[in-house]
């Protein structure tokens, strides 16, 4: 993704997390990239927050501005960090790219008492009819790659999420989704986000 | 000279210790006088509150930065980070650099004169720790009058030190930066530190280590430092400067005489390496290197660096096969379980060890903005 398509999509869900996240919790950003929104919860929200990237030029980018980072690959799982060791763990805009999405939620919700989620809904409208009316993969302003160079190689609808956290045990304690340009968490939408919301957060937890 | 150097610099010596109040080593022996010569570069603020510390390397010294002389051809050995306007910057913080003991160009080691005797120590000086190492840095720096630095940084050997510090005096720093090191030496380290002190111990000019004023080991000493180049490259990097390349000929000559670029090399860098530094201290000082086992010293790596206080960077490189990334990543993990606050970046760079002194660019991007942060820490 370039900056400025990882900015389009982010800035968006940046707003929405940092409400989300209670004033002085703890906080991993895992795939923190250049490190925006951790400076934000930390500066709103007085969190202790560090991140984890594979990319040593965002890496840099985060001690800049004052956050600690570590260099680490998330398919390799969190084995550096104890259990339980963050109230909240962030996954956001990342978990479309991981090899091993499902040992990537294992391990936050192991290292944290809640997750926080934030994927692309490839169920959405548009991207449907985009495959459905022109037989190619859909590719839109947030995710305008082809499928040879996508970096989203776990594509997931909201549905398909909601019905992995019931095979994982996983608790699904708040979820909003981005419908036009507005997050909402009403009951309406809730209904229908699979279809009208191009992105969805998810705050996890494990029933184990 | 070039522009943002920090010149001619002097070096300076501040002796220590008495039969009362001697270094006490961790062998239980115990050294006095000590001398501990120190260069300084830039200047104390008013509270002495932004002295930071430079940790040498294995074959590092006091001199640091800046030149001796002005027709010196060598400058100090960070050179290219520290000065006017560089990224360790002598504007803004106050550089101290002191050569360990144990050590050949100034403080006590093993070819400094025995009071008790009078004559150099030469095997009859104590055998040496990297704490104790630090030991005598920590007197240095009271006498300075500094109360707390703003942080120290080592690389490699210097890294171990970095190590020692942060563990016997927590709250003596604000921030440390450990680069291309580790808590331990691997077995394959061990082995390349014994192949190096066989060739000097076995040399017939050794003497038992009591060869000042004769020529010495300088066979020995030479094949131990181009063995410990060769551990400081990569093998792309080897490859890259030298390939299969001829020193002089298009040819073989079918003799027994060194022909290959890297071959000359080697022999360059272990004699000019010999007009420069002591045998006894280099196997002094390797041997130090060899005992420094934090966990074994201090207990788990978790446990060890449970008093820790300040923010801790780690930075490792990516074909440094010598202190590895995985090494450094044991010191992160330690540091993370006690909730601290540390960053680990492994810069990604051909260079093999040897590139925490070469890739000055990467390294400079990550210290200059966490030096800067450390002021709230």
């Amino acid at each position: 993704m370039t900056e400025q398509q990882i900015n389009t999509i982010m800035r968006n869900d940046l707003k929405s997390i940092v409400n989300l996240i209670p004033e002085k919790s703890s906080v991993l950003d895992l795939g923190c990239g250049n490190g925006l929104l951790l400076a934000e919860l930390i500066e709103k929200k007085g969190v202790r927050g560090r991140g984890i990237d594979i990319d040593e030029n965002n890496l840099i980018q985060c001690v800049e501005r004052g956050i600690s980072v570590s260099q680490s690959d998330l398919d390799g799982g969190l084995i550096d960090y104890p259990d339980k060791t963050y109230d909240y763990v962030i996954l956001n805009q990342t978990l479309q790219v991981t090899t091993k999405p499902e040992i990537v939620i294992r391990e936050m919700l192991r290292v944290g008492k809640y997750g926080i989620v934030g994927f692309p809904n490839f169920g959405y409208w548009k991207l449907r009819k985009d495959l459905l009316m022109n037989g190619r993969m859909p590719k839109s302003k947030d995710l305008p790659f082809e499928w040879f160079n996508t970096p989203n190689i776990r594509l997931l609808t909201i549905l398909d999420f909601q019905e992995f956290c019931k095979l994982e045990e996983v608790e699904i304690t708040h979820e909003e989704f981005l419908i036009g340009q507005s997050w909402s968490a009403s009951s309406f939408w809730k209904l229908f986000a699979n279809l009208f919301a191009k992105s969805g957060i998810f705050i996890i937890t494990s029933r184990v | 000279m070039e522009r943002n150097s920090v010149g001619i610099v002097k070096e300076h010596t501040f002796t220590f210790g008495s039969e009362d109040d001697p270094l006490k080593l961790e062998s239980g022996h115990t050294l006095w006088p000590v001398d501990i010569v120190y260069e300084m570069y830039g200047e104390p603020n008013e509270d002495r509150s932004n002295a930071i510390y430079l940790a040498h390397a294995l074959s590092g010294d006091a001199h640091a930065a800046g030149y001796h002389h002005p027709n010196d051809k060598r400058t100090g050995w960070w050179d290219d980070m520290v000065g006017p306007g560089k990224p360790l910057d002598t504007n803004k913080y106050w550089f101290i650099c002191s050569n360990i003991i144990g050590g050949c160009k100034g403080s006590t080691g093993p070819g400094s004169i025995n009071p008790k005797t009078g004559a150099q120590y030469c095997l009859d000086f104590p055998v040496i720790t990297i704490g104790d190492m630090v030991d005598a840095q920590k007197r240095l720096i009271d006498h300075l009058g500094i109360s707390k630095l703003h942080s120290i940084i080592g690389g490699s050997m210097g890294g171990f030190q970095v190590l020692e510090w942060m563990i016997r005096y927590p709250d003596m720093y604000r921030s440390a930066i450990s680069v291309a090191s580790s808590a331990k030496l691997t077995a394959q380290g061990l082995a390349f530190n014994a192949v190096g002190r066989n060739a000097i111990q076995t040399d017939p000019g050794w003497e038992n280590g009591c060869y000042y004023g004769r020529t010495g080991p300088v066979n020995g000493l030479s094949v131990a430092r181009m063995i410990g180049h060769i551990t400081y490259l990569s093998e792309p990097s080897l490859d890259e400067k030298f390939g299969r390349k001829l020193q002089s000929a298009d040819r073989y000559s079918y003799d027994l005489q060194p022909e290959f670029a890297v071959d000359s090399y080697l022999n360059y860098q272990g004699k000019s390496f010999t007009e420069r530094f002591d045998a006894n201290s280099y196997i002094y000082i390797t041997k130090a290197m060899e005992y420094f086992d934090i966990a074994r010293t201090y207990g788990p790596l978790e446990e060890a660096f449970s008093v820790v206080k300040g923010k801790t960077l780690i930075i490792s490189y990516s074909s440094d096969w010598l202190f590895t990334t995985p090494q450094a990543r044991d010191i992160v993990r330690a540091l993370m379980t006690n909730a601290l606050d540390v960053s680990f970046i492994e810069i990604n760079s051909p260079y093999g060890h040897d590139a925490f002194l070469v890739e000055v660019e990467q390294l400079s991007r990550i210290l200059v903005p966490f030096l800067e942060s450390a002021w709230d820490a």
